[in-house]
């Protein structure tokens, strides 16, 4: 019976945790797209495969020392790109190869690849325990309060960054924490498609979305919405043919981009002819 | 009368050149200051530093009386419009969405209609920032300064590449803006015909001031007026 997986409660907390991810990564990533920082997201989670690795080695739970290794990292990037001018893609380069380096040498210190590297590489929704359910809907909670709290700041610092300092906003400090969301954002959701997909969740729901709506909280709502379905809709598929989770939510969302597209070139969708 | 911008011995360098020499003026309450200059002249430059983007330079700025070294208030009570506005094309932010940007306070969304009727832009409230003529833009991105009842309106060459008719409107809504609302505005420019209608205050500025005073009086000095016209003004360029 395929309508069994919904007594199931681990189904219940991968598609719980999910929904929270999509949510999250959904309005991150709308930031950082449309500063033109789509990949930031694949490179710290790739940086955050070092700290997976660190804390497989030392015994700590990977994610704890991914979230750290990742945050710092980003933010010392971040950094280092302003103060020496470094173009955006050429840093994302920088930081997303310094963290497979990093985590391949440790890996490699330690005895090679194990299960638990292949689980944090593409993603394990379904074996989410309550405790992890626990801290994704806390800091998807914590995350969503931040953005409504500094809506206007981190809207007009990503608009425009002159106009947004003339009136007073202070850029600088907005920019460093769009950086930190996007590193607890990513570390968050690697449970649920891995560190090699992530920047997929990020970034093909909103350029999907920017098609389709007028203003920005609209965008960013039909955004989450091709993101939740994804992410359920790929959830329960994968798991009725029993195939990996993550691949399947990442092709639902290209899907519903490929879909989009053929709109468009039918003259369906005409708002940016 | 209230000063409400002093410069004093105002010098910004650069490593190879001198952007703005030694420049000093007053701004008073009510004026409609017109800067004219060529292109490179430091119309940009000296901006930027007055709004606080480029705090490296020498001399003091005050606004309201107070050094801007000390303190960033007065940004509250200004209006900034730029040359050309940069954002994304495809930015998912409606007309509404980017004047709200400009209102410090979010209860005050009724401050929006009431701007967007009086730049006749109401009817483009829902539409997107980038889907709209250049001239409707200058005018989404001038109620934006104007949203939050600004006391100074700055404007930098705030017409480049537009319409004809939007700038006949534009000019009419800031004369209407110095003269019923007594917002002091300061305002860069190539086109002499213009500031010679809208302006009562002059400054010529070539990384040096080299006229600051009432309008009627540059405008009555023959030698100013032929070597800052356009044509000389692009023979400038040209030497440089």
């Amino acid at each position: 019976m395929t309508f069994e997986i919904f007594t199931f409660s681990f189904m219940h907390r991968a598609i719980i945790s999910g929904i929270a991810i999509a949510i999250l990564c959904s309005i991150v990533g709308l930031f950082l797209v449309l500063r033109r920082y789509s990949l930031f997201g694949d490179a710290i989670a790739h940086s955050s495969f070092g700290g997976i690795a660190l804390g497989l080695m030392a015994g700590i739970y990977p994610l704890w020392t991914a979230y750290g290794v990742s945050i710092v990292s980003a933010l010392i990037m971040t950094r280092i790109k302003d103060k020496f001018n470094i173009s955006g893609d050429a840093s994302i380069a920088v930081l997303l190869s310094s963290g497979i380096a990093v985590g391949l040498v440790i890996i490699g210190l330690s005895g090679g690849f194990t299960l638990d590297i292949f689980s944090f590489l593409f993603g394990s929704i379904l074996l989410v325990s309550v405790n992890d359910t626990v801290l994704i809907l806390s800091l998807t909670g914590i995350i969503l309060i931040v953005i409504l709290l500094l809506y206007r700041q981190l809207l007009y610092s990503t608009f425009n960054e002159e106009q947004a300092k003339v009136n007073g906003i202070p850029v600088e400090k907005i920019n460093y924490l769009i950086v930190f969301m996007a590193g607890i954002t990513v570390v968050t959701s690697i449970q649920l498609v891995g560190v090699l997909l992530i920047s997929a969740l990020f970034v093909i729901p909103n350029v999907t979305a920017i098609m389709y709506g007028k203003g920005f909280k609209q965008t960013a709502i039909i955004s989450m919405c091709f993101s939740i379905f994804s992410v359920v809709a790929g959830i329960f598929v994968s798991y009725i043919f029993d195939i990996t989770p993550a691949g399947t939510i990442v092709l639902f969302a290209i899907g519903i981009f490929a879909c989009t597209m053929g709109i468009k070139s039918l003259g369906l969708l005409s708002r940016h002819n | 009368m209230l000063k409400v911008v002093e410069i004093d011995h105002l010098t910004i360098e650069y490593p190879d050149v001198k952007a703005i020499d030694d420049v000093s003026f007053t701004v008073n309450q009510g004026d409609f200051l017109g800067i004219i200059g060529p292109n490179g002249a430091g119309k940009s430059t000296l901006f930027a530093s007055m709004l606080n983007l480029n705090t490296k330079y020498n001399g003091t700025i005050k606004f309201f009386g107070t050094d801007i070294r000390k303190s960033k208030n007065y940004l509250k009570e200004i209006g900034y419009v730029p040359q050309k506005p940069i954002f994304e094309k495809n930015f998912p932010a409606t007309v509404n969405d980017v004047v709200k940007m400009g209102l410090q306070k979010e209860s005050d969304e009724n401050k929006i209609d009431e701007i967007l009727q009086q730049l006749w832009i109401h009817e483009l409230s829902e539409r997107r920032i980038g889907e709209l003529s250049g001239g409707q833009q200058q005018r989404v991105f001038i109620a934006k300064a104007l949203v939050n009842k600004p006391k100074v309106l700055i404007l930098d060459e705030p017409v480049t590449g537009i319409d004809q008719q939007s700038i006949d409107l534009f000019y009419s809504i800031l004369k209407e803006l110095n003269s019923k609302q007594n917002i002091t505005i300061i305002w860069s420019s190539h086109d002499l015909d213009a500031v010679n209608q809208l302006a009562n205050h002059v400054a010529c500025l070539n990384r040096t001031l080299f006229f600051h005073g009432e309008s009627d009086d540059f405008f009555k000095n023959d030698e100013l007026v032929k070597q800052y016209s356009e044509a000389s003004m692009q023979e400038h360029m040209h030497h440089h």
